[in-house]
C-alpha cells in the first residue's frame, strides 16, 4: 500500500540537485563499463528510472550513459532489458543514437526493445517499416527459430495496426491471414513441454505426448483452442492463444482497411491474390486438414475451404473456431478463473461471428442457429448478462435478414437487465454503450425502446456520476411527444427512485435478522402493503402504466429521511443537467399543446419535490430558465395558460417559497400578456392579471414577512412593479392605479426603514425604479413604446439594410482616409 | 487493445491538493498518439512527452473522483489491512468503469476500468470495443501481482506486464497458460 515512505522517495527523486544527479550519472556509467553487472547496477538503474519518471519534464542523460543503456537492451539478462527499456522510454532519443533494426537483426528484437521502438516511433512511416519488417520475419522464420520468440510479434503488429491501420498492404493482409489460419486451426493437439515425464518403469511408448484436454478434464476430440488445457504447451499452442487474442481486432482492421484505402486497387489485385493463394495452398507452408490426426467435428460439416482466398479462408476458420468455443463453453470448468474465461470467450466468439457476418452476409444463415441456441441456453441466467449483450447486438445486426423474432432479446435488454442488474457497473457501462452505438436502428426496430425509459433511468438513479455522461447522449432519444410528460415527472422523481433502489437492494441483500435496516421508516413503508403501489410505480419497467401524482406528497414524506443518503444526493445533483437536456430537446418534438402541458407540470411540481433544499432550489432555477425560453419561443403560451399562471402569481406564499420561479412567472405575464403577442389577449384578461399582481405587491409591501420566511427579494418587488407598469401601458385605465401605488411607496419609504426590506440600499433601488416607472407612465404613449417595444426595435435589423447602413459605411471610410 | 495501465493514489496525499492523484506507475503502450494525430504534429518530442504525462494524470484524477464517489455512495470506506493481507484487500476492492470521451484526454473514446484497493487505484484504459470481461479479469490479475510488489520497483511491474499484457494485448489465458506465465514471473522475481 502507498505510504509516507513512498511519497518521500518520490519527493526526493523530484528534488534531486543537478550536481548530485551528475555524480549519480557518472557513477552509473562506471558501473556499466564493467563486465559483470551486480545488484548495485540493477538498484541504480531502478533509481534512475524513478528519478526520470517522477517528473513530467524531460531530463537529458549524458550521451555516454544513453549509449550504454542502448547496448543493455540486447543483454541476455531480462532484468537489464526491462530496466534499460524503461529508462530509455522516459528520455528522448539522441540524434544518431536511434534504435536501428533492419531485416538482418530484426529477429534479435526482444519485447522490451520493441516497446522502446514503438514508444519512440516518430512518424507513421517508421511504424510502417517496422510493420513490414516484422511481417517479413514472420514469413521467413516459419520453420527455424522457436515460435515462442514470435509471440511478442503479434501484439506488436496489433499495436501498430491499432494506431496506423494504413500500414497494411494487400500482401500483408494475405500473409498474416494465412499465418493466423495456421495457428488458429492447426496447432498441435498433444501436450507440450514435459507433459508426461515418464517414470522408471514406463517404456518409451508411454512417453508419447498426451492429448490435450477440455476444461472439464475429458480428452479433447477436436482442434486446439484457448479453452484447451495440458501440463505444458507447445509453441504453436502459444501462438494459437496470441492469434485468437488479436483475431477480432484483425478482422475489424482488415475490414476497414479493405473497404477503405485498399478498396481502389482491390479489383486488379484480386486476380493476383487468388492466384497467390492457389499456388500457396499446395505448398508445404500451409498445413492441410488431412495432415492433422483429427478431422474436425466442426469443419467436417462445412464445405471445404481449401480453395478460398486467404481472407475468406481466415473468415471461415474464425467461424469454425468460434463455434467450437461456444460448444466448449458449455463444459463445466474445474477452476473458477476458467469459468470466467469461458464467459469472456463467449463474448469474443459472438463478437467475431457478428464481425464475419457483417462482412459476408451468407454466413448469417449458418450462424444464426448457433447464436439462437446459445441465447436459449443463457437467457434465463442473468449471470450471463454480459454475454447476452453481444448476442443482442448480433440479433440487431442480422435478425432482420434472417427474419428472426427478437422480442425475447429486447425483453431482457430493456426489461430484466436494468430492473435486476442496475447495480452492476460493468453491465451498466456496456448496456448504455450498446444503446449509444445503435440508437438509430434501435429506434427503428425496437418499438419499446423509448417507452422503457423508467427502467433505463435506474442506471442513472443508482450510479449517477458513472453514467451521467452516457445519459447526456441518450436522453434526447428518449424524449418523444408521447413520453415527454411522464419523462419529466420521472426525472423530477429520480432521487426518489434512487432511494427506492437502495431500499430494494437492502431488502433483498440483507437477511431480515440483520439489524441494519431497522429503524428506517422508509424501509417499513417499502415493506408495507398499503404503500406498495407507490414504490412499484417508481420501479415500473415501462412508461404508460398508471400515475401517482395524487399521492406523491405521501411518497416524499416517507422518503424524507433519504435526503442525506449520499447516493440520493449524487443523483439529485444530476437531475438539473438532465432537465436542461430534456427541455432543449422537447421544443423540437412537441407541439404547442404539449408545451402548454409542460408549463403546467412545472408550476405544479415546483411545490412537489423530494425535500432536499439544494435540489429544490436548483430545480426551480431550471424551471425558471426554461419557462422563459418556452414563452419566448411561443408567446401565445402565456395566453393559453394565463389562468394557471395567474393562479400561481396571485399566491403570496409563492413569493417567499419559490422566489426564483415566481419572479419569472411575473415577468412572463408582464412581458407577453399583450395583444401584440396574441390577439386573444383581451382587456379583461389584462385587468384581471393586473389585479392579481397588484394584490400581491400590495400585500408584501404593506406588512412584515410571515414568521419563518425571509423578506421578499428586491428583485420580486421590482419585477412586480415593472409587470404592473407594462400591463397599465397596454390598458391606460390602469395607469392611475399604478401611479397611486408608486406614490404611496415613495411616501412610506421616506421614513427610512420598512418591515419588508431591511437593506437600505435595496430599498433605495426599489424606490428609484418606482419613480422611473411613475414618470414614464405620465406620458402613456411613450410608456407603451418603451415598455412594450415593437419587434423591429427589440430585434433591430437596420444594419443589414443597404440604404440605412450607407451613412455608417461612409463614416467608416472617411475615418480611414482621414487617419492616413 | 489496452492503451495504458496505471497505478495511482485515490486518497488524499500530503502535498497534493484535494482532488489530485499521485501517479506511482504508468505504462503507455504503443506509439505516442501525439505523433500520429494532425492536431499535435507541430509539438516537439519534449512537449509531446509532457502532453502524454498530462493525459495520464487526467485519467488518474478522473478515476480518483470515480472511486471516491462510488465509495461515498455505497457507504463503504476502505478498511486498512496490514502487509501480507493483500488477498483480503483485493476481496474488499471496489471496481467500475469511467467513460473517457474522445479528446478527454485521448483522441478517441476510451473506457477506463478501475479497481480501488484501499488508498490505491489500478486503472486499465481500454479501447471501448475491447472485451471488457476479459479486461476485468486481467486487471484483477495484474492488481494481485502488483500488490505483492514494492510499487516503486517498476521493473517488476514491467516484467509482469510484458507477460500478462504484452504491448497492451489482452490475452485469453486459461489457468494452465496463466500458471506457466506466473512461473516465469516468479523466476524473474527470485533473481
Amino acid at each position: 500500500m502507498y505510504s509516507h515512505g513512498s511519497e518521500s522517495l518520490i519527493k526526493q527523486a523530484r528534488e534531486i540537485q543537478e550536481s548530485e544527479l551528475q555524480k549519480f550519472y557518472s557513477r552509473l556509467v562506471k558501473l556499466l563499463q564493467g563486465k559483470e553487472f551486480g545488484h548495485e547496477t540493477i538498484d541504480s538503474l531502478q533509481r534512475l528510472h524513478l528519478i526520470l519518471s517522477a517528473t513530467k519534464y524531460t531530463r537529458t542523460l549524458p550521451a555516454e550513459l544513453q549509449k550504454r543503456l542502448l547496448s543493455l537492451l540486447s543483454s541476455p539478462v531480462e532484468q537489464l532489458q526491462v530496466l534499460s527499456s524503461a529508462v530509455l522510454r522516459e528520455t528522448l532519443p539522441l540524434p544518431g543514437q536511434e534504435l536501428n533494426y533492419n531485416q538482418d537483426n530484426i529477429s534479435q528484437l526482444n519485447s522490451y526493445a520493441a516497446a522502446l521502438l514503438l514508444s519512440q516511433a516518430g512518424s507513421r512511416a517508421e511504424l510502417s517499416s517496422l510493420c513490414t519488417q516484422l511481417l517479413r520475419s514472420l514469413e521467413s522464420r516459419q520453420s527455424e527459430a522457436p515460435a515462442h520468440s514470435l509471440t511478442h510479434t503479434l501484439p506488436i503488429l496489433n499495436t501498430v495496426l491499432t494506431h496506423s491501420p494504413e500500414c497494411l498492404s494487400e500482401d500483408h493482409l494475405t500473409l498474416l491471414s494465412k499465418k493466423l489460419v495456421d495457428w488458429l486451426r492447426y496447432a498441435s493437439i498433444t501436450q507440450g513441454g514435459g507433459a508426461s515425464s515418464g517414470g522408471f518403469f514406463t517404456g518409451p511408448r508411454s512417453r508419447q505426448p498426451a492429448p490435450i484436454a477440455e476444461l472439464d478434464g475429458t480428452v479433447s476430440g477436436d482442434f486446439f483452442t484457448v479453452l484447451c488445457v495440458g501440463q505444458g504447451f507447445t509453441d504453436d499452442q502459444w501462438m494459437n492463444v496470441y492469434s485468437f487474442s488479436m483475431l477480432r481486432h484483425w478482422l475489424l482492421t482488415y475490414h476497414s482497411v479493405s473497404s477503405g484505402n485498399i478498396a481502389a486497387d482491390t479489383a486488379n489485385r484480386l486476380q493476383l491474390s487468388l492466384s497467390l493463394s492457389h499456388s500457396h495452398s499446395f505448398s508445404n507452408d500451409d498445413r492441410s486438414e488431412v495432415d492433422g490426426s483429427v478431422v474436425s467435428m466442426v469443419s467436417a460439416t462445412s464445405s471445404s475451404s481449401r480453395l478460398l482466398p486467404p481472407k475468406e479462408r481466415l473468415r471461415e476458420k474464425a467461424f469454425q473456431y468460434c463455434l467450437r468455443l461456444i460448444e466448449q463453453s458449455d463444459r463445466k470448468a474445474h477452476k473458477r478463473t476458467d469459468t470466467e474465461l469461458q464467459k469472456a470467450c463467449l463474448v469474443e466468439a459472438v463478437c467475431i461471428l457478428d464481425c464475419v457476418c457483417v462482412e459476408d452476409a451468407s454466413l448469417v444463415y449458418r450462424t444464426f442457429p448457433c447464436v439462437k441456441a446459445l441465447f436459449g441456453r443463457l437467457s434465463s441466467d442473468l449471470t450471463f448478462a454480459r454475454v447476452l449483450l453481444p448476442i443482442a447486438q448480433f440479433y440487431l445486426n442480422h435478425g432482420e435478414l434472417a427474419a428472426v423474432d427478437c422480442d425475447g432479446v429486447w425483453r431482457l435488454v430493456f426489461g430484466r437487465f436494468p430492473a435486476e442488474l442496475f447495480s452492476d457497473p460493468f453491465l451498466a457501462h456496456e448496456l448504455l454503450r450498446f444503446l449509444r452505438l445503435n440508437l438509430d436502428s434501435l429506434r427503428l426496430r425496437v418499438p419499446q425502446y423509448a417507452r422503457s425509459f423508467p427502467n433505463l433511468l435506474k442506471f442513472l438513479a443508482w450510479d449517477s456520476p458513472a453514467v451521467v455522461d452516457d445519459f447526456v447522449d441518450l436522453l434526447p432519444s428518449l424524449v418523444t411527444a408521447e413520453t415527454a410528460v411522464e419523462l419529466l415527472h420521472t426525472l423530477l422523481d429520480l432521487p426518489c427512485l434512487s432511494a427506492t433502489l437502495v431500499l430494494q437492494l437492502r431488502l433483498t441483500c440483507t437477511p431480515i435478522s440483520e439489524p441494519c435496516g431497522r429503524g428506517l421508516l422508509s424501509l417499513d413503508a417499502f415493506r408495507s402493503t398499503s404503500f406498495r403501489g407507490l414504490f412499484l410505480y417508481l420501479l415500473r419497467v415501462e412508461a404508460g402504466s398508471g400515475d401517482t401524482i395524487d399521492r406523491l406528497s405521501t411518497l416524499h414524506e416517507m422518503l424524507a429521511e433519504a435526503a442525506d443518503w449520499p447516493r440520493v444526493i449524487q443523483c439529485a445533483q444530476t437531475v438539473p443537467v438532465m432537465l436542461h437536456i430534456f427541455f432543449n430537446t422537447v421544443v423540437a418534438v412537441a407541439d404547442q399543446k404539449l408545451l402548454a402541458h409542460l408549463i403546467l407540470v412545472m408550476l405544479e411540481r415546483s411545490s412537489l419535490l423530494l425535500s432536499l433544499p439544494a435540489y429544490i432550489k436548483e430545480i426551480h432555477r431550471v424551471f425558471s430558465c426554461h419557462l422563459l425560453r418556452l414563452c419566448k419561443l411561443h408567446p401565445s403560451l402565456v395566453v393559453d395558460q394565463s389562468h394557471e399562471l395567474l393562479e400561481f402569481a396571485g399566491s403570496t406564499a409563492n413569493v417567499y417559497s419559490k422566489e426564483e420561479i415566481y419572479t419569472h412567472v411575473v415577468w412572463v405575464l408582464g412581458e407577453y400578456l399583450s395583444v401584440s403577442c396574441d390577439s386573444r389577449c383581451s382587456v379583461r384578461l389584462i385587468t384581471s392579471c393586473f389585479e392579481a399582481l397588484e394584490a400581491v405587491l400590495f400585500e408584501i409591501t404593506s406588512s412584515a414577512p410571515p414568521p419563518g420566511a425571509a423578506s421578499p427579494a428586491p428583485r420580486v418587488v421590482t419585477t412586480l412593479m415593472s409587470a404592473l407598469a407594462k400591463l397599465a401601458s397596454r390598458s391606460h385605465d390602469l395607469i392611475p392605479r399604478v401611479s397611486l401605488f408608486l406614490s404611496k411607496l415613495r411616501t412610506v419609504t421616506r421614513g427610512g426603514s420598512v418591515a419588508w426590506c431591511s437593506d437600505e440600499e435595496d430599498l433605495v433601488a426599489i424606490v428609484t425604479r418606482g419613480e422611473e416607472l411613475w414618470s414614464l407612465l405620465k406620458t402613456p404613449g411613450v410608456a407603451q413604446s418603451v415598455l412594450t417595444p415593437p419587434p423591429h426595435v427589440t430585434t433591430p435589423q437596420w444594419h443589414r439594410d443597404t440604404n440605412v447602413s450607407m451613412p455608417l459605411q461612409l463614416r467608416t471610410l472617411t475615418s480611414l482616409t482621414h487617419s492616413q | 487493445m489496452v492503451r495504458c495501465f496505471l497505478i495511482h493514489t485515490v486518497c488524499p496525499v500530503s502535498g497534493l491538493s484535494a482532488g489530485e492523484s499521485r501517479v506511482l506507475y504508468s505504462r503507455v503502450f504503443g506509439p505516442d498518439e501525439g505523433v500520429l494525430t494532425e492536431q499535435h504534429r507541430e509539438l516537439g518530442p519534449e512537449e509531446r512527452r509532457l502532453l502524454q504525462k498530462e493525459k495520464v494524470a487526467v485519467v488518474a484524477r478522473q478515476v480518483r473522483s470515480a472511486v471516491s464517489l462510488s465509495r461515498e455512495a455505497s457507504g463503504r470506506l476502505p478498511v486498512e489491512t496490514v502487509p501480507g493481507e493483500e488477498a483480503l484487500a483485493l476481496q474488499e476492492a471496489t471496481c467500475g468503469v469511467v467513460r473517457l470521451r474522445a479528446g478527454e484526454p485521448f483522441s478517441e473514446e476510451m473506457s477506463a476500468l478501475w479497481m480501488g484497493v484501499q488508498n490505491l487505484g489500478f486503472t486499465l484504459v481500454c479501447e471501448p470495443h475491447e472485451n471488457l470481461l476479459l479486461a476485468e479479469g486481467t486487471l484483477r490479475n495484474l492488481t494481485r501481482h502488483c500488490l505483492e510488489q514494492a510499487l516503486l520497483k517498476s521493473s517488476r511491474i514491467d516484467a509482469v506486464l510484458s507477460r500478462l499484457l504484452p504491448h497492451g494485448q489482452l490475452l485469453f489465458l486459461n489457468h494452465r497458460f496463466a500458471q506457466s506465465l506466473e512461473k516465469e514471473v516468479a523466476a524473474y522475481m527470485a533473481k
